[in-house]
């Protein structure tokens, strides 16, 4: 099969669905002429217009609230927010009406609209590196995805294209180069299912986007000393689909989850609470978590590197759980 | 002057959201209504003259202070008064409150409670109509205070930029809760604004329905001819608290006074029987019609049922995946 990048997956479901769906088209800053701040709309604005491809002025709130008023109104549209960072200029109105118009009017309204955001770090320092997925995941009538690889990437984001719900779309900056296998021919990821990424018997570690990839490359570590890590990439944070864990925890006796944000109130902290809570007899050692150290973050490197986890961190864990 | 059947009906439209909210107050009292009313009263030549110059699918997002919007929109008072009861058979099923008005099959989006926060709505709603080649353009309506906000700001700014078919229609009423309009804006003709936006501006009376609704209709055809949003702002007055929390410590008695002689429902039915546009007796029987109309709106409400417990979780999504059905925690 052939290989492509997770920047080359996003852009060809972006292409196949606006090719299919008249009614779909993308907004955000920077997107048309410049091409997007990571390059992921480059030549859309070639191929379809300014009327899909819109340019908007830096106005964050009204991006996403007029994308919504757009989706109200019978479009599809993917607003771009360029950094999950400026998205909380957007929080007001992702959580209190993207999110509620279904609700709060008694399921007379829909608000099929795609954010897309892409999250990471490179030395971008305090304001341009956080990890804010949870604060998306946190809300009912939100649904909330963060794949790892090229194939789920498109077909997650094809599927979030076509759901009539608000869905927050989350890219990693340091996977968008990161390659792998896509059929050329059309399929759909469902939102809102978790994957045993790799099968094994000893123990069991989840997690998400970047981290599922440096969970995968630990675990092809650890074989050669005859570990067998089975891995799970949980791709969508809302609605969490928790029976591959539990089915997994059922199995290994032991958990890694991995991921970059905090600890404290984490993602990891509600995987790990719902383990306790449906699959508390079958744990043979505390749950390992894996995280990002509880500070804003650094432009220095050195300090940078020791901020974020990385697979080291993962390897350790996995030694630590099966001691 | 109007003809006389539109001066009877803007008559009954007013005096309909005046008893409909008599009785809003009569039941927040009785506790047959909770949360927050913030109540319409004083302000109803503005609804029911811009939004009686809208043709009825032209789009419409407003604030929390919907009532009046809604009736003037023609939603039905029944489905209103079930909503403020929170009743299942309520316009938004009991999940919205007197906040949350809403009828999307009349083009009326809703009642919004965060402050300047709906207007980008608007814009999303005009980018629709724009996108698909349509005729309808979108009202936004807000108060003096949601222009202090940046909402108000990147609204105007995007749909200048995109010249979309906007109307945005503030109703200075001269406070924000309990600040003065000359405390919290650098300035009080609140329309001036929209020169930073490089649209056009235009205040009218407030208090007067044929002022409303003309200078709506010239926006309305200032904005389907292409050129981009309008800002209206209207000079008007609540004559009651800014919610029924309001001790309204902030204004004089006389303040109040001085505007209730300007009530846009008596002094519309004054001029127009001067006119000789109808007689009191016709007049009359409008605001006959509107009381019984409030009134079994009320007896509707009340013999409504409750909501089921078990509906708890619906409509959070339109499509919802996996479990979402109401477990008791
Ligand atoms: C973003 C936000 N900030 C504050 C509030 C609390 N609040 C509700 S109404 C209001 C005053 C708004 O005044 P104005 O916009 O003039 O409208 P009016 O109530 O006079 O119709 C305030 C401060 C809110 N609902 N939303």
């Amino acid at each position: 099969m052939r290989t492509i990048t997770v920047r080359q997956a996003i852009q060809e479901a972006l292409r196949e669905e606006m090719r299919r769906d008249e009614n779909v088209f993308l907004m955000g800053e920077d997107i048309a002429y410049y091409g997007s701040a990571y390059g992921v709309t480059k030549g859309f604005v070639d191929e379809f217009g300014e009327k899909r491809v819109k340019d908007t002025p830096i106005s964050e709130t009204a991006i996403i609230g007029a994308a919504t008023g757009a989706a109200l109104g019978g479009l599809r549209p993917i607003p771009e927010i360029m950094s999950i960072n400026f998205a909380l200029q957007a929080l007001d109105q992702v959580v209190n009406h993207s999110a509620k118009l279904s609700y709060m009017f008694g399921g007379q309204m829909k608000v099929p609209m795609v954010m897309r955001t892409p999250a990471g770090w490179s030395q971008l320092s305090a304001t341009h590196s956080q990890t804010l997925e949870l604060l998306f995941a946190y809300i009912p009538g939100l649904k909330v995805v963060m794949p790892s690889t090229p194939y789920d990437h498109k077909g997650l984001l094809k599927s979030a294209i076509r759901d009539d719900d608000p869905v927050i779309f989350i890219e990693h900056a340091l996977i968008y180069g990161a390659k792998g296998e896509v059929p050329e021919e059309e399929y759909l990821v469902p939102i809102g299912k978790s994957v045993v990424r790799r099968p094994g018997k000893d123990v069991t570690v989840v997690a998400y986007s970047r981290m599922a990839m440096l969970a995968m490359e630990a675990a092809n570590d650890l074989a050669a000393e005859g570990i067998d890590v089975e891995v799970i990439d949980l791709r969508t944070l809302r609605p969490l689909d928790m029976e591959p864990v539990i089915e997994s925890v059922k199995k290994t006796n032991r958990v890694v989850i991995a991921e970059e944000g905090w600890k404290t109130y984490g993602i990891g902290a509600e995987v790990q609470s719902r383990i306790y809570e449906e699959a508390f007899d079958y744990i043979d050692a505390p749950v390992r978590r894996v995280a990002g150290v509880e500070v804003p973050a650094p432009y220095n490197k050195h300090l940078e590197m020791a901020a974020y986890p990385h697979k080291a961190n993962i390897v350790a864990a996995i030694r630590e759980v099966l001691k | 002057m109007v003809d006389k059947q539109l001066a009877l009906e803007w008559y009954r439209k007013m005096a309909l959201i005046r008893r409909f909210e008599e009785k809003c107050a009569e039941g927040y009292a009785y506790a047959k209504i909770g949360g927050f009313l913030h109540l319409y009263i004083g302000q109803e030549a503005v609804a029911v003259g811009a939004i009686g110059a809208l043709n009825d699918d032209d789009d419409i997002v407003t604030h929390y202070r919907d009532h009046g919007h809604a009736i003037a929109r023609g939603l039905d008072t029944n489905a209103l008064m079930a909503e403020l009861y929170g009743k299942a058979t309520g316009c938004s099923k009991g999940r919205g409150g007197s906040m949350h008005f809403a009828d999307a099959s009349k083009h009326f989006w809703g009642g919004y409670a965060l402050v300047g926060a709906h207007l980008p709505l608007a814009v999303g709603l005009a980018m629709a109509s724009q996108y698909k080649g349509e005729n309808r353009l979108a009202m936004a309506i807000f108060g003096d205070g949601s222009t202090n906000n940046g909402g108000f700001h990147e609204s105007l700014n995007m749909a200048a930029v995109f010249k979309l078919p906007v109307i945005f229609l503030i109703e200075n009423n001269l406070y924000s809760m309990g600040v003065a309009l000359h405390r919290d804006s650098s300035i009080s003709d609140l329309y001036k604004r929209a020169a930073s936006y490089g649209i056009h501006g235009e205040a009218f009376d407030g208090m007067d329905v044929q002022a409303a609704y003309e200078a709506t209709k010239r926006a309305v055809e200032h904005v389907r001819a292409g050129n981009g949003p309008v800002l209206l702002e209207a000079k008007t007055y609540r004559f009651r608290g800014h919610s029924m929390a309001d001790p309204e410590m902030y204004r004089s008695k006389e303040e109040v006074e001085f505007w209730k002689q300007k009530d846009p429902i008596t002094t519309w039915k004054a001029r127009c029987v001067e006119a000789g546009i109808a007689t009191a007796a016709e007049f009359d029987e409008m605001e006959a019609a509107a009381n019984r109309e409030a009134e079994e709106s009320v007896k509707f409400a009340d013999e409504s049922p409750e909501p089921e417990l078990s509906t708890l979780c619906d409509y959070i999504y339109a499509n919802p995946i996996g479990q979402t059905e109401y477990q008791p925690v």
